[in-house]
């Protein structure tokens, strides 16, 4: 499969801050990296320099095979870009901003039109198309944004946290577009925050953080790599946690993690449910209280935190629901 | 490579964009025009009995001074949009696109070019209403006023590259109102040099906009026999003067506005 992307060795330095230290990735065509990394980690970085808005201090960046510093002008007819933040006309109405950017796309104003028309249904802005942008909503103004970024079906896109600021009807609907558009062909580099977002859409990712690769692979090879799956429980006092550790240490596979403050207790296990049964089983003859029980599988959230020691944004962690137990979630006690 | 025709087509659709903003916000044009008219009553009225001029009447004198004075205002209207589509991410949008390099640049400059002539048009009307008149031919009242639009053109190319240096559209403001006052003020425009000390008197002999006025002064025909102007070459030869400070000012403007367009990262 060819590359639609490719970047090696690329390095941005802001005066003595080095935004970028040698990243290297490829996107394959038709398909979609999720770029991933806490604030300041350089995403938006490496989406201006492929978008040709900023220029690489040191390696290469090529987009469908085009060099983005020496061939700029082929490369911006090949790509959309939404960036981080909307970037609409607020004046224009939502219509004139998609004929607009259709027309400096050079489509012409019968195609500019026809596609405004076709985006503006598509993402749902129809009723508002003849409003100046001025007077809509975050969320609106985040799709009218990525509209105008598609008005020319580019054969690249790069998305720079798409759904930020979405609400979650809007950022399933974003989703389900995300999807059609790779059916259609559309090679996708996004970054996100949300790592639930990464899962579902991404084929691979790269996780970056600090202008540094610190992994990259499928979801399910990232996942491996934070480790396997563990029993967790929530007991009803602190000074139980002891008891509970004691009963079921002869399951776990390294020393359980106690959490006081949370009444909490985490082990590392293999054997899935039956382990379960078997540590409910150890539980039922203490006197121990538990008021949570459940089996975890590792998700981005936790690859993210053990691969780069910090939390992802605080807002965007937040958002997140939190990761339901794989298997069983009991709420069981005596 | 991007054609002639497609620089133009691009241009003319972002001038398009630009002047929509003028059509949605009126009171752009309303507070562009209502301060001229203001200082036209003003020094007419208010100056106008205390400012005697040789052998002609002062509103007369006044309305190129107070053309000349509005349009170089009003082409500071450039840097502060440009300013603020940086600040708004626009200008990120815009090099993301495969459209012509100069374009916003033209576009915007164009589109200011036009706020321009509204704007002149109001202030001649007005001009007419308090006893200004031509006494010239219809050609030379057209190259008077189309001096004052071409030395607005060159001016909004520096406050193009100022709106992409400066980056806030406040800031843009003040900061030109420091230099374009002075340069406004320190010169023929309001009242007659003759009585300025030397030094000052050099220097708005030599000031662009003074020779901007007096070109528009004698192309309207707004000059007496007996009014005495300066033996300075600019106020003798007032339109090459100002033509050649046009063709310097986009001389080097134009490429260096482009050149720092080209290379404006926003954030
Ligand atoms: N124009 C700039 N001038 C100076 N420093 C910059 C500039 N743009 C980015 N940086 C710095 O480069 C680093 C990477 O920034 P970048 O915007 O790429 O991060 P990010 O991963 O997109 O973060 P976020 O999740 O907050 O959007 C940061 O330390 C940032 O402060
Ligand atoms: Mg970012």
């Amino acid at each position: 499969m060819t590359n639609a992307v490719v970047v090696e060795g690329l390095v941005k330095r802001f005066g003595e801050n080095t935004a970028l230290g040698g990243v290297d990735l490829t996107v394959s065509e038709g398909t979609v990296l999720g770029l991933l990394g806490p604030n300041g980690a350089g995403k938006t970085t490496v989406v201006r320099i492929l978008s040709t808005l900023l220029r690489p201090d040191a390696g290469r960046a090529e987009v469908n095979g085009l060099d983005v510093v020496t061939q700029g002008d082929q490369v911006r007819a090949t790509i959309g870009l939404t960036g981080q933040y909307a970037a609409v006309d607020e004046y224009l109405t939502g219509r004139e901003n998609l004929e607009m950017v259709g027309r400096l796309y050079r489509l012409g104003s019968k195609e500019s039109r026809l596609r405004a028309g076709e985006l503006l249904e598509r993402f749902e802005l129809t009723d508002a198309a003849n409003r100046p942008a001025k007077t809509y909503s975050g969320g609106m103004r985040r799709r009218l944004d990525i509209a105008a970024s598609l008005i020319a079906r580019p054969r690249v896109l790069f998305l720079d946290e798409p759904t930020t600021g979405l609400d979650p009807r809007s950022r399933l609907g974003m989703w389900e577009f995300i999807a059609d558009l790779v059916s259609d062909g559309t090679t996708i580099l996004l970054t996100t925050q949300y790592l639930e977002e990464a899962d579902r859409l991404a084929d691979r990712m790269v996780v970056i953080d600090k202008g540094k690769v610190i992994a990259r692979g499928t979801a399910d090879e990232l996942k491996a790599q934070v480790g396997g799956e563990r029993l967790e429980l929530t007991v009803s006092s602190s000074r139980q946690l002891g008891a509970a550790a004691e009963a079921l240490r002869p399951l776990a596979q390294a020393e359980p993690h106690r959490d006081e403050q949370t009444r909490r207790l985490s082990l590392p296990v293999t054997g899935g449910t039956e382990t379960l049964a078997e540590g409910l089983r150890r539980l039922a003859v203490t006197d121990v209280q538990v008021l949570d029980i459940g089996l975890r599988r590792p998700d981005l959230d936790d690859v993210f935190l053990t691969l780069t020691g910090h939390a992802a944004e605080e807002s965007a962690a937040e958002a997140e629901e939190p990761a339901a137990p794989t298997a069983v979630s009991a709420g069981a006690s005596r | 490579m991007t054609t002639l025709a497609e620089t133009v087509s691009d241009s003319v659709t972002i001038t398009r964009r630009n002047l929509i903003k003028v059509k949605r916000v009126p009171d752009l044009i309303v507070f562009a025009t209502l301060s001229p008219i203001m200082f036209v009553l003003l020094f007419r009225y208010v100056f106008g009995s205390a400012i005697p001029i040789e052998g002609i009447s002062y509103a007369e004198f006044l309305l190129p001074g107070i053309f000349a004075q509005t349009v170089v205002f009003g082409s500071t209207i450039t840097g502060a949009s440009l300013a603020d589509d940086q600040q708004k991410g626009l200008i990120d949008r815009f090099r993301s696109l495969p459209m012509a390099r100069s374009a916003v640049l033209v576009g915007r400059t164009v589109a200011d070019l036009g706020l321009n002539v509204i704007t002149i048009v109001v202030m001649a009307l007005t001009g007419l209403v308090v006893g200004w008149r031509i006494h010239s031919s219809v050609g030379e009242a057209l190259a008077g006023f189309l001096i004052l639009l071409l030395f607005a053109f060159a001016i909004s190319w520096v406050m193009a590259l100022v709106g992409l240096l400066v980056r806030t559209p406040e800031v843009v403001n003040n900061a030109s109102f420091i230099v374009i006052f002075p340069l406004t003020f320190i010169a023929n425009t309001f009242v007659p040099t003759n009585n300025f000390p030397t030094v000052l008197k050099t220097i708005a002999d030599w000031n662009p906009v003074s020779a901007v006025v007096q070109a528009a002064r004698q192309l309207f025909g707004n000059t007496a026999p007996s009014l005495e102007t300066s033996n300075a070459w600019p106020m003798q030869h007032p339109v090459p003067y100002v033509l050649a400070w046009v063709i310097v000012l986009l001389v080097v403007f134009v490429p260096l506005s482009v050149r720092t367009y080209l290379r404006t990262a926003s954030r």
